[in-house]
């Protein structure tokens, strides 16, 4: 029986991944947890993450959950959703506590920067059919162009649209680790992918049948 | 890298693939001890289901999100709704909005962790405004959206609109815009603008509230009160310029499907997402 874990360290509602998991995976053991050990066994681990990130990267740091995280992400099926897409980039313009750009893992080479900060173009963010400038944060259904053929695409159409709710967007360096884009007044990267790791900016588990899709193909993964 | 070197690099994108973010549309339930209520003018109430099975409908019909307006009156039942909630996250995998009733940190945090995406802050907002800031500096402003009863006091070339609360019966003297900009400031991340004056009414959305308010604010609106045939959420997308249309009774009594509502949004131009 395969285990999936849905990493925990108290950054509100994981329910729903675990629910949308365990919905398309009734065999699998799937459970909410931020043990050192069970992260460690599990066979396939899921980081999920909302609110600011400043918070995130500090509570992953304090609750001593990081190198369990970033061996998992070295070693088994790593899926990682919204701000567990973008902590694995280098860091994030969204103010840490400290007012400074928040240093973050640094697994992929790129920064997360807020939507209105991706251009130097001032009209990059003015819708040009109405005039008025895109309402963030990006919330709503919105389409993924899939760059490459991959196995956690399997069964979902191109340019599909996912649940997205965010106002910072994942500025890539390198193609190679990008699987999917997605257009908001900028383009930014809404799916990332290498070896092991998958990580969307969107949220599957609220993106109905094509998220459960998502969440299936990460359950089958053979990486 | 700036994003237009992202942009060219990565191939293979074409220009105009991407039809942008879709226009939702939101059938909200009224709850009430646990069963989906819905009130005209907030006084003629008819039952109409069950929650689960009903949110269970509305995302077969292609429904973007789901909102539940919990109006349980008495304390004793003030849990029925997490059990909603719960038991609604389990079957059902689209946003779910819960509003009614919340006034302190730990009720937003009961409603997220039963499985709430976002939660709807309304009287107590208007009474402490700081409330706002609290939860979405707490639960990030994704997850909170602030709900605006208005209602037209002067109407004419300058019209305004103030806050109310207690169903439309109480006036704040609180001028709607600056009201709308003060929550976005606070940290709302969406606004659920309600008009007062055409809820239950199916006479259609205030357009020249709803316009003044989305031109106004920078965080996605979704429009609310009146409803009564699909050219109306038209209208409200088109004419109101909102993000999102909330309607109850035309898709609750069957007038019209959530399908039928996004085909006509379609054929007026509106992009929606197809399921």
């Amino acid at each position: 029986m395969t285990s999936i874990i849905v990493v925990d360290f108290g950054m509100g509602n994981l329910r729903s991944v675990a629910k949308a998991l365990e919905h398309v995976a009734p065999k699998a053991k799937v459970s909410i947890s931020g043990d050192v050990s069970a992260i460690r066994s599990a066979d396939r681990v899921v980081l999920p993450g909302q609110g600011a990130i400043g918070g995130y990267i500090k509570a992953l740091h304090d609750t001593d959950l990081e190198p369990a995280v970033l061996e998992a992400a070295d070693t088994r099926p790593f899926l990682g959703i919204c701000l567990g897409q973008q902590v694995l980039y280098e860091s994030s313009d969204e103010h840490g506590e400290d007012g400074e750009s928040v240093k973050t893992l640094g697994l992929f080479k790129g920064q997360v920067k807020h939507f209105t900060h991706v251009s130097a173009d001032p009209n990059a963010m003015i819708d040009p059919n109405t005039g008025h400038q895109y309402t963030i944060p990006h919330m709503g259904w919105n389409q993924v162009k899939q760059t490459r053929d991959h196995p956690m695409w399997h069964g979902i159409d191109d340019l599909s649209r996912f649940y997205f709710v965010h106002s910072y967007c994942v500025q890539s360096e390198l193609d190679e680790d990008v699987a999917g884009i997605t257009s908001y007044g900028v383009e930014f990267t809404s799916a990332t992918a290498r070896d092991n790791i998958f990580a969307v900016q969107f949220h599957p588990e609220k993106s109905q049948h094509d998220g459960l899709r998502l969440l299936e193909n990460f359950v089958n993964w053979d990486v | 890298m700036t994003w237009r070197s992202v942009r060219e690099s990565q191939t293979p994108v074409r220009k105009g693939n991407f039809m942008g973010l879709a226009k939702r549309i939101i059938p909200c339930l009224d709850v009430r001890d646990g069963r989906v209520v819905k009130g005209v003018q907030f006084v003629d109430i008819r039952d109409a289901g069950n929650p689960v099975e009903v949110a269970a409908r509305y995302d077969e019909q292609g429904a973007d999100e789901i909102t539940f307006l919990d109006i349980t009156a008495s304390s004793d039942n003030r849990d029925t709704i997490l059990h909603v909630v719960e038991d609604v996250a389990s079957t059902v995998f689209i946003p779910l909005t819960v509003g009614g009733g919340i006034r302190v940190l730990d009720d937003v945090r009961r409603l997220l962790n039963a499985g709430a995406d976002k939660v709807g802050i309304n009287t107590a907002a208007v009474f402490n405004p700081e409330f706002v800031k609290e939860a979405s500096d707490h639960f990030g402003s994704q997850a909170i959206v602030v709900s605006i009863d208005a209602k037209q006091v002067e109407s004419g070339d300058n019209p305004r609109w103030e806050i109310f609360t207690h169903g439309g019966r109480k006036g704040t003297g609180l001028d709607a815009l600056e009201w709308a900009r003060k929550m976005a400031d606070y940290g709302a991340g969406e606004i659920l603008l309600t008009s007062m004056d055409r809820d239950g009414t199916r006479d259609g959305f205030d357009l020249a509230l709803t316009r003044a308010v989305c031109d106004t604010v920078d965080v996605p609106v979704i429009a609310s009160g009146g409803v009564g045939n699909l050219d109306h959420l038209v209208a409200g997308i088109n004419e109101g310029h909102a993000d999102a249309v909330l309607a109850a009774s035309i898709f609750h009594f069957g007038d019209y499907t959530v399908q039928q509502a996004k085909q006509r949004m379609r054929d007026a131009g509106i992009e929606v997402r197809v399921t």
